[in-house]
């Protein structure tokens, strides 16, 4: 019986399905991919051997692939608040830019506070610009119905160029394409750290991405206000008939999403780069931050496992090109495999359902 | 219900997203080398004393580069974007054939990859490391400061350090020729330049082209256009179009990929009875898209002059912490050796203008 309940606790890590669903679904993608190098000619073991040297084979890659997880974390988690709240946020990576473009002004133009008060106004500042940013598709959502799929995609490429505008108007440096660095007292790179992991570079996002993930938890399934949010996630109607203010609770969720996005992005530029360049197009951290989301079943757990896998094969795939010669086109149509069959959820439970409901019978008859 | 068509929405985004990555994969394989002018085909159109790498002996060359491995990392427009990685990429496996040397590539997908890239090839030995871009300053500085030993090289910018050798050409010295042949054949006095994006490097295309028109032909006027974009084909054919509208009859690009799109619009009104001309960039555009609307090309040899940094670093003579700067009087840009469309008589201007040029008595403005 407890046995049981302990169970469910656990399988609650992943809502949507049960936990056997994206581990089936990494392996039929790992078996998938492992079969276009082999029809390609290639070693499939030697290949995999060499992502996972790329990620754990030194201390300089190790942190890499940290840095390559935070942002990931941060956007999935944006698009998983919103997905609660039955809302898309496909603009995560609006919010990830107008956070990094915060971050990037805030930490320029304030030349006088020490860093126990620069660092940390600027990530608050950062967070709320994106924060802003995706309140205002939740605005439209809300009191006029604005589909938010559509006004994110808009916002997106407004972000872009807004923060394309600010910083070749505000804080370029003459001569480039890219902001002056910002100040050291905004940094959020750990020196220490970094020297330690072989200059990888390592800053303060994935302890904050951590604590992000633990309140995502906290905020939704242990406050009030959670159960609202969630409560219009399930049915809006039905919620709305309870006596919750649905269109409130659309623009809160959208905004907290925004303030996930926009601490990545934040990080994006306060740890890892130290000034932000202009772009013609945006690196799509958002865009991963969907995939991340989707395999995580928007469970926070779940989400931070998706993002270090996204991660790792982000990162690794370099390796699968570098050591064993895969031609990088093979290694995106492997990488592209596994996230078909980690995305289409539907595809395993269709595989795995009867064969569950064999076994179930199977145990009926048996007993 | 609502929220299962979501779900069948959301499913079918990532479906998209991962077969997007699948196909673009293949696209880009497809795209792969076809038309472009290899390093050997560009080799012969010396018109001036063209670096050493016709002079250098070829019987010992066979040896230098036994057991030695040559690095480059791509900027985001990968290995086959018809442009200087792609060159630069060519130029490299030359060398590996010629040398006995092993070449080998890495990809960035995004910003952040530069670094890792290039300290891939570092922490493994590398006897070079290229950076193809302006884009790789900063991650090329960083990188340089952390590993004294490694011997780096960059394309169009400049990395002051003792490890860096940097390569820089004079794009307006070459552009100021092709302005001279547009600036005479003009009928309509009226000619365009569409430039890629709004960077240093850029503008001194427009610059020289500019001052190339003024030289000969002070009564045409040079519109520009901005793309603001490298690799967006559909916006570099409006651009051209907007130029052509607007009265124009020979249009300069320097706008990478994106410079396709004005080829096309050429091509589109050729078809339709009215005569228009593009110069070409970086290579000879005319063996790529014909000689009918090819006027001519203004050559940036990063093939030759990768070429010869990479074979002096494998003899030993690698010149760390020098600029190299490749003008006209080097050979390192200039009119294609064969230009079917130009008459006599303004070759002969081009000619009379180069020589100025290199005697220092005309000096071609860079801004």
């Amino acid at each position: 019986m407890s046995d049981n309940r302990s169970f469910r606790e656990w399988s609650r890590i992943f809502v949507a399905s049960s936990l056997w669903v994206p581990i089936i679904a990494i392996v039929l993608g790992l078996v998938c991919g492992a079969l276009v190098m082999w029809i390609g000619g290639y070693n499939a073991f030697e290949a995999y051997g060499a992502l996972f040297d790329k990620v754990f084979g030194s201390k300089y890659d190790i942190g890499e692939t940290v840095r390559t997880i935070t942002p990931l974390l941060f956007t999935g988690l944006s698009v998983g608040f919103a997905f609660r709240a039955g809302l898309f946020n496909i603009g995560a990576d609006g919010q990830f830019i107008m956070g990094m473009t915060g971050a990037t002004l805030i930490g320029i133009k304030i030349d006088f506070l020490p860093w126990i008060v620069h660092a940390p106004l600027t990530l608050v500042g950062g967070m709320l610009i994106g924060g802003l940013w995706g309140a205002l598709a939740g605005y439209l959502k809300s009191s006029r119905g604005v589909n938010e799929v559509i006004s994110c995609i808009m916002l997106n490429w407004i972000a872009l160029y807004l923060s394309n505008y600010l910083i070749r108007t505000l804080v370029l440096k003459p001569g480039t394409q890219r902001s002056e660095l910002i100040r050291d007292s905004a940094s959020m790179s750990i020196r220490w750290l970094s020297s330690f992991m072989e200059n990888a570079r390592m800053d303060w996002g994935i302890v904050v991405g951590l604590i992000c993930t633990s309140l995502f938890y906290i905020v939704l399934w242990r406050t009030k206000q959670g159960y609202e949010l969630r409560a219009v996630g399930f049915n809006p109607e039905a919620a709305r008939f309870s006596g919750i203010n649905v269109p409130k609770n659309m623009l809160k969720s959208m905004m907290i999403a925004g303030m996930f996005a926009g601490i990545g992005g934040v990080f994006e530029v306060l740890g890892v780069f130290h000034y932000q360049v202009i772009s013609a197009a945006s690196a799509g951290y958002g865009f991963d931050g969907i995939a991340v989301a989707l395999l995580g079943g928007n469970h926070p757990v779940g989400i931070l496992l998706s993002s270090i896998l996204f991660g790792v094969l982000t990162y690794g795939s370099a390796g699968m090109n570098f050591s064993a010669s895969v031609p990088t086109e093979i290694v995106r149509i492997v990488i592209g495999c596994i996230i078909f069959f980690v995305a289409s959820q539907g595809l395993i439970q269709m595989l795995y359902k009867p064969f569950m409901a064999r076994r179930e019978a199977k145990r009926k008859e048996a007993a | 219900m609502k929220k299962n068509a979501m779900k069948s929405a959301s499913l079918l985004l990532a479906t998209a997203t991962s077969l997007g990555l699948v196909l673009s994969g293949c696209g880009s394989n497809n795209a792969g080398n076809n038309g472009a002018a290899s390093p050997s085909a560009s080799a012969p159109a010396s018109e001036s004393a063209s670096p050493s790498e016709s002079a250098s002996p070829s019987a010992s060359a066979e040896s230098i580069g036994a057991g030695k491995k040559i690095g480059m990392a791509t900027d985001t427009g990968g290995v086959n974007d018809k442009s200087f990685n792609q060159q630069a990429w060519e130029a490299l496996e030359k060398v590996a054939k010629d040398t006995g040397a092993e070449a080998k590539y890495l990809e960035s997908k995004k910003d952040a990859d530069y670094q890792p890239n290039l300290n891939q090839f570092v922490k493994d030995g590398y006897a070079l490391t290229w950076g193809i871009g302006f884009l790789f300053d900063d991650a090329m500085k960083t990188v340089a400061e952390q590993n004294p030993d490694a011997q780096l090289a960059l394309i169009d910018s400049t990395v002051d350090m003792p490890n860096v050798q940097s390569v820089l050409f004079k794009e307006n010295e070459g552009s100021f020729l092709v302005g001279v042949v547009a600036g005479m054949m003009t009928e309509t006095n009226n000619i365009g330049f569409v430039g890629g994006m709004e960077l240093p490097v850029i503008k001194k295309f427009e610059a020289g082209f500019k001052a190339g028109v003024a030289a000969v032909n002070p009564d045409a006027v040079v519109n520009t256009n901005y793309v603001g974009d490298f690799s967006k084909p559909d916006l570099g054919k409006l651009a051209a179009a907007t130029l052509y509208d607007g009265g124009a009859d020979i249009v300069f690009h320097a706008a990478g990929g994106s410079g396709n799109g004005v080829f096309t619009e050429a091509k589109d009104r050729l078809s339709a009875g009215k005569k228009v001309w593009v110069i070409g960039v970086d290579k000879d555009q005319s063996l790529e898209f014909g000689s009918e609307v090819t006027l001519t090309s203004m050559m940036k040899k990063v093939d030759e002059a990768v070429y010869k940094v990479t074979s002096e670093a494998l003899s030993g003579n690698f010149q760390g912490g020098t600029t190299t700067v490749l003008g006209l009087a080097e050979g390192g840009v200039g009119l294609p050796a064969d230009n079917p469309n130009v008459p006599q008589e303004v070759l002969d201007k081009v000619e009379e203008y180069k020589q100025k040029i290199i005697s220092g008595e005309i000096a071609v403005p860079t801004e």
